[in-house]
């Protein structure tokens, strides 16, 4: 009888034991989808087709998404076999989004153009990304195979220090796509006008001391070194930048490379408050505020317009592309130059441009087939066409060495469209200063980190303007709401948290698989009840 | 010493609403006011939702966003990034009236409200207590408005083609006077619960009735709950 009722209790144990871990694992069920790591295929298999998805950013510019088109179609004939569908966006930040919301439904693209800081975000979802040392180094398909159907580049004649940007915890998460910096295009006539003479490389002490001067008016109102009744001297395309460069050029905490969070600190404190000083005086704004820099260039209505070298085609009065009425444009001569120096014995540039990411399948050989078509845009073909399609300098050497690319170069001005000086001059800028460029760490709230530091620029910018004080009390606060906003407290990152939010509704399959389970176990409870209550009538009688 | 820590306290909580009491609840303007309004000022407008643009999380501001194209019958808003929960955005339908907050501002000439946040306006009316007009003319004052009578008398119950699935038509009195209130099936029909409580009614139960003043030739409340009568 005591073995009896023992055994009852065990079997009472264990059942509850086995609902505790059922409800422990259906709780894990509505994630990222683990996957199987990736490994390389012996041979694509060509006897099958495959259909992949790739997802690109355009810079508004037509002449980009028809490149891209033109790729699709020159890869097709090769592996005619392989169909690529193309999304375009405008916009890093919705690629970005998206990506982590397919993450969560298991629809990743196959190929996607993306940032390495982004990349340390997708990580988050295990095996989500395939890393690409393996499908680098093999001698098949690997960068210049010998079953590849195309010239592409060897690992060697990849820009190593491009590569290594796309290195995430000791493995190849990403490969360079296009590189870029920011440069200052500067309206070289309104400075000498102002008396002023452009020093080789700028310094932010000469920027804000030209942009204050800019600021005097007439009697009528009108600033005294355009005409115009509009003049906003200095504006900044992304402040994310602009507080990054500045900080690093200062020698101050940014992150470490573990994602030690350090940009809270007087440095940072600093320029806030400088940068409040000059928005006070109307001599500074940003591309938030006031919109592009370059139509302000244009205009003559700003003197250091800071933008992206992949914005160049839209800087200057000849710019091939403009967003403003033709007549509202002025004759002015634009100087391309470094973005502005706090030593400019030292300078000290962000390299950036898209690189590219390959998702993770459940088919091996659809993953082999769509890093075929990501290989395929390291070829020269794909890389100096793009890169001529604004200031982007190509990843590869085999690109950049080439004839093709040197005779490009060469033919600065030549034209206002393929061989634009403004463009040239950024380009030749990044490519003589490849080695003053940096990258910041790349870590898993990274890209939060990122964006409060520019955040934290636009913030006081508008409250500037809005008539707030900007003291250490107003900073202090600021620097609360950026933690909290950013998470930058905590391991989970804002991304992680919209990674779960974004998760949606259980699918159809999942309830109904829930509903299931649910039922059998009430079936075995109500079971178990019966049994028990069998039991205490026999031993009642 | 007590005495002096109690005192402080209280003056700290008295500062605490003097402070509370200096930042009043912006003024809702008018579109000619917020034509009117400075750039970067704070406005508050109401408005009616014409039309959005996709929502997407925004990991700079941490937070959904949406894009609105808001009017009201003097003119019309671009409301840029609203903060809006996904669930909110799928009620922003063409139609619905919201209240913005946010700072007025320019960017490439377009004028537009930014760093917005909203509500929706809505508006649930309390009932209002009525029974003291019943069976004066200044009831019809109070005419379609949610009121509740207090103390009413059943005297009759009768569903409408004599069983329930119908209108129930109630008759109450109050001070010797009768009156003829309504349970309309399209409003609580046999489903809800205040159905069914009327059904139950006894005549001579004392109640409280609440519902919406309709009138049929005559006061012939739409009855939307009915509880026993306070005592």
């Amino acid at each position: 009888m005591r073995n009896s009722e023992f055994g009852m209790r065990n079997w009472k144990r264990l059942g509850l034991l086995a609902l505790l871990v059922a409800c422990l694992l259906l709780t894990g069920c509505h994630g990222p989808v683990k996957k199987e790591a990736f490994s390389v295929p012996s041979a694509l298999d060509e006897s099958r087709t495959y259909e992949i998805s790739f997802w690109a950013k355009t810079e508004s510019n037509v002449t980009q998404a028809n490149l891209y088109k033109d790729a699709i179609a020159a890869f097709e004939k090769l592996y005619p076999n392989i169909r690529v569908n193309l999304k375009l966006y405008t916009d890093y930040g919705r690629i970005y989004q998206d990506v982590i919301t397919n993450i969560a439904t298991n629809s990743t693209p196959n190929v996607c153009i993306t940032y390495p800081d982004h990349i340390a975000t997708y990580l988050t979802g295990n095996n989500c990304v395939v890393p690409l040392d393996a499908l680098m180094a093999d001698r098949n398909y690997g960068l210049a195979g010998s079953k590849v159907r195309f010239d592409g580049p060897s690992r060697r004649e990849m820009i190593p220090q491009f590569l290594s940007e796309c290195v995430l915890d000791g493995q190849q998460y990403a490969l360079p796509y296009m590189r870029s910096t920011e440069v200052c295009y500067v309206n070289k006539t309104y400075v000498e006008r102002l008396g002023y003479t452009l020093p080789e490389v700028l310094t932010w002490d000469f920027v804000w001391e030209v942009s204050e001067a800019a600021l005097a008016k007439d009697e009528n109102g009108r600033y005294l070194v355009n005409g115009q009744p509009t003049m906003i001297p200095f504006i900044y395309k992304s402040t994310d930048n602009m507080m990054i460069q500045l900080l690093r050029q200062m020698e101050a905490g940014y992150s470490t490379p573990g994602g030690e969070v350090l940009i809270f600190n007087d440095d940072t404190r600093s320029v806030l408050k400088t940068v409040a000083a000059h928005v006070k005086s109307g001599a500074f704004s940003t591309f938030k505020i006031s919109s592009y820099p370059a139509n302000w260039l244009n205009a003559g209505q700003c003197i250091f317009a800071v933008d992206s070298t992949a914005g160049s085609t839209w800087m200057g009065s000849e710019a091939p592309l403009i967003d403003i009425a033709e007549e509202s444009m002025v004759d002015f001569e634009t100087a391309v130059m470094m973005v502005p120096q706090v030593n400019p014995e030292q300078p000290q540039m962000i390299s950036q441009g898209p690189s590219m990411c390959l998702f993770n399948k459940d088919d091996p050989q659809e993953v082999l087939a769509s890093w075929l078509f990501m290989q395929y845009l390291l070829t020269n073909e794909v890389q100096i066409a793009y890169a001529g399609t604004e200031g982007y300098v190509p990843v590869t050497a085999k690109a950049q060495e080439s004839a093709e690319y040197r005779d490009y170069l060469a033919r600065r001005g030549e034209d206002n469209e393929l061989h634009y000086a403004v463009k040239l001059d950024a380009t030749e800028l990044l490519i003589d200063h490849v080695a003053d460029t940096f990258v910041t760490p790349v870590f898993n709230g990274s890209a939060s980190l990122r964006d409060a530091s520019g955040q934290m620029i636009e913030e006081v910018a508008k409250s500037v303007r809005r008539k707030k004080t900007i003291d250490d009390a107003y900073i202090d606060d600021l620097y609360a709401k950026m933690v909290n906003l950013y998470r930058l407290d905590q391991n989970e990152t804002g991304e992680d948290a919209a990674l779960r939010k974004d998760l949606g509704p259980l699918p159809g399959t999942a309830v109904a698989l829930l509903a299931g389970l649910a039922a059998v176990w009430l079936g075995i409870l109500v079971y178990a009840a019966a049994e028990q209550l069998k039991q205490r009538r026999r031993a009642g009688k | 010493m007590k005495k002096f820590v109690a005192m402080l306290l209280a003056l700290l909580l008295m500062g605490c609403f003097a402070v509370a009491e200096e930042a009043p609840a912006a003024k809702v303007m008018t579109y000619a006011e917020y034509v009117a309004a400075e750039l970067e000022t704070e406005v508050v407008v109401d408005c009616y939702v014409q039309a959005t643009q996709s929502w997407y999380y925004n990991s700079k501001v941490g937070s959904g966003v949406i894009t609105v194209y808001a009017a009201d019958k003097d003119g019309a808003y671009f409301l840029y990034e609203m903060i809006c929960s996904e669930e909110d955005a799928a009620r922003l339908v063409p139609g619905t009236k919201i209240r913005v907050t946010g700072y007025k501002g320019e960017w490439s000439g377009e004028v537009e409200i930014m760093d917005a946040t909203f509500e929706f306006d809505t508006y649930v009316a309390e009932p209002v207590d009525v029974t003291a007009f019943l069976g004066t003319d200044e009831l019809i004052g109070y005419q379609n408005q949610l009121a509740v009578f207090k103390g009413l008398t059943v005297e009759k119950i009768e569903y409408k083609n004599g069983e329930p699935g119908d209108d129930i038509y109630v008759t109450v009195s109050l001070n010797g006077a009768s009156y003829d209130f309504c349970v309309e099936r399209y409003l609580t029909g046999p489903e809800t619960e205040v159905y069914a409580t009327v059904g139950a009614l006894n005549v001579g139960d004392v109640v409280d009735v609440t519902g919406f003043v309709y009138w049929y030739n005559g006061v012939n409340t739409h009855i939307t709950a009915v509880t026993p009568a306070a005592k």
